[in-house]
């Protein structure tokens, strides 16, 4: 019975440390590979500002099949092959609320 | 006593303005630090870093050209500044905050005026190289509502004229600054969303890139009377593009030879084109999606650079043969590539391990790594007095 628990509690820090590499790497992929279009601070560029300001009055579901299928008819590309809808719409929330810096 | 306290005081001052030691600057360079917004001095004779300029702002998209005596960098940052480095004191001579998001800029062929272009607001801007005062804009405003486009590929063309590409518009601009207060500019069609441009080395073509549609907007400014002209139409032969995850750059030394090397957009492919005929010659399949597509100096190879996800790979092709003489793994996140020179070596950053590495351009030998923070773009101060850089 104990070691059940601690196996679980095991289970459940391995999983909250993957949860935290995979956002870490998300964090990252939107800073640097998003940026390159949007800006490194999100503020635009050839794409247009990702800051909380320019996303009010979006919907965050239009927003997360944007990420995923992309925009036709702009250079904004389907993700699908690199985000999963979990990614995508971790991603959408924290736009929407100032997207995190990346640790120094 | 008035005397010996001058004397003193010239002493003192003598002290004070200790200069560095006398050197030439070309064999100097800048490696931007994107995300620290600083710009790295380095030696590429001794392949070391001299020292670090901070204060540059926004640099996620960030480029530089320099002034003809190789001792100023004008950096182009994202947020709009523009910052005049001194490379031999690693000090800022002069920045300003020209626009609210900008893309790059360009100097012009007397190496007075200085352009950039923006996105934000869409136009380029003109300033004197010196001093950095505005001496005029082209508000790059198109269709009846006159809505400003972003503004790409520009790029020096001989004669104190400039061109680029409006990607919102379609169109190629040339705008002759021989007055740079009374910019005077004529417009060409392009296509649909010109993404960059590039000029050949000679200053004579220049070219814009389209992302809208398979193809490339030609435009020989030794005969503009005759107009634009599209080159390597429906390349994609009516195939569905792979996703982009980032926009090639046209800007560098894509010519070899009499042929040049462009990146296929959304495939998977360098296209090979004669620079007579302007038609396609071959083309050649490569790792990824080409970002840079540049040739060495002496035109024998041209490397390539890599987006998203296949960011980590360079390859080299040999001009004679088309066929691809190396792969190279030079770490995470390969952003930039520049040729010493001569061309006997290359630099290459990798952003995602903090990495400049320097090969070796025959052997592919690594001959150094430098650690450099988010490296990005690296431009050496022989571009100065190249056409086009």
């Amino acid at each position: 019975m104990k070691y059940a628990v601690l196996a679980s509690i095991v289970g459940l820090l391995v999983s909250v440390a993957h949860a935290g590499e995979r956002e870490r790497e998300l964090v990252r992929l939107v800073r640097q590979d998003c940026g390159s279009c949007h800006g490194m601070q999100l503020t635009g560029g050839l794409g247009l500002p990702l800051t909380p300001e320019a996303l009010r009055d979006k919907p965050a579901e239009s927003l997360v099949a944007t990420v995923i299928y992309g925009r036709p008819g702009t250079p904004m590309p389907p993700w699908k092959t690199i985000l999963s809808a979990e990614d995508a719409e971790w991603i959408v929330t924290r736009l929407i609320e100032g997207f995190p810096q990346e640790p120094r | 006593m008035r005397w010996l306290l001058t004397a003193a005081a010239v002493l003192l001052l003598a002290g004070c303005a200790q200069s560095p030691a006398l050197r030439g600057s070309g064999d100097l360079g800048i490696v931007i630090e994107r995300a620290g917004g600083r710009v790295a001095i380095v030696d590429t004779t001794a392949q070391t870093v001299l020292g670090e300029v901070a204060g540059l702002g926004d640099l996620s998209h960030a480029s530089a050209v320099f002034s003809r005596d190789g001792r100023y960098a004008y950096v182009f940052g994202r947020d709009g500044g523009l910052t005049k480095v001194d490379l031999l004191t690693a000090a800022i001579a002069k920045r300003v905050v020209q626009a609210g998001n900008s893309i790059g800029g360009a100097i012009s062929q007397d190496g007075r005026l200085v352009v950039t272009q923006n996105y934000e607001p869409g136009g380029i801007k003109v300033f004197d190289a010196q001093t950095l005062e505005q001496l005029s804009e082209v508000p790059a405003a198109y269709g009846p509502e006159g809505r400003r486009s972003k503004v790409v590929g520009l790029a020096d063309l001989p004669g104190n004229r400039f061109a680029y590409a409006l990607f919102d518009a379609g169109e190629i601009w040339i705008t002759d600054l021989t007055d740079p207060r009374r910019p005077q500019t004529k417009k060409y069609p392009a296509g649909s969303q010109p993404y960059d441009g590039l000029v050949t080395p000679d200053g004579r073509h220049y070219l814009a890139g389209l992302f809208g549609e398979d193809g490339v907007a030609l435009l020989d400014t030794w005969r503009e009377g005759a107009g634009s002209r599209k080159i390597l139409a429906n390349y994609g032969r009516g195939q569905e593009k792979l996703p982009v995850f980032k926009m090639p750059h046209l800007r560098g030394w894509a010519v070899a030879g009499r042929q040049a090397y462009l990146p296929a957009i959304g495939r998977h492919e360098v296209l090979v084109v004669d620079t007579q005929s302007w038609r396609e010659v071959g083309r050649i399949p490569v790792k990824g999606q080409p970002v840079f597509v540049m040739a060495q100096p002496d035109g024998r190879q041209v490397w390539v650079n890599f987006a998203f996800p296949d960011n980590g790979w360079v390859q080299v092709i040999d001009t004679q043969s088309g066929a691809i003489v190396k792969t190279l793994a030079p770490g995470k996140a390969v952003l930039h590539m520049e040729f010493t020179p001569r061309g006997e070596a290359v630099w290459i950053s990798a952003r995602d391990d903090n990495t400049v590495g320097i090969y070796d351009t025959r052997s592919f030998a690594r001959l150094a790594t430098l650690p450099v923070a988010s490296p990005s773009g690296i431009f050496f101060t022989t571009r100065a007095a190249r056409i086009g850089f």
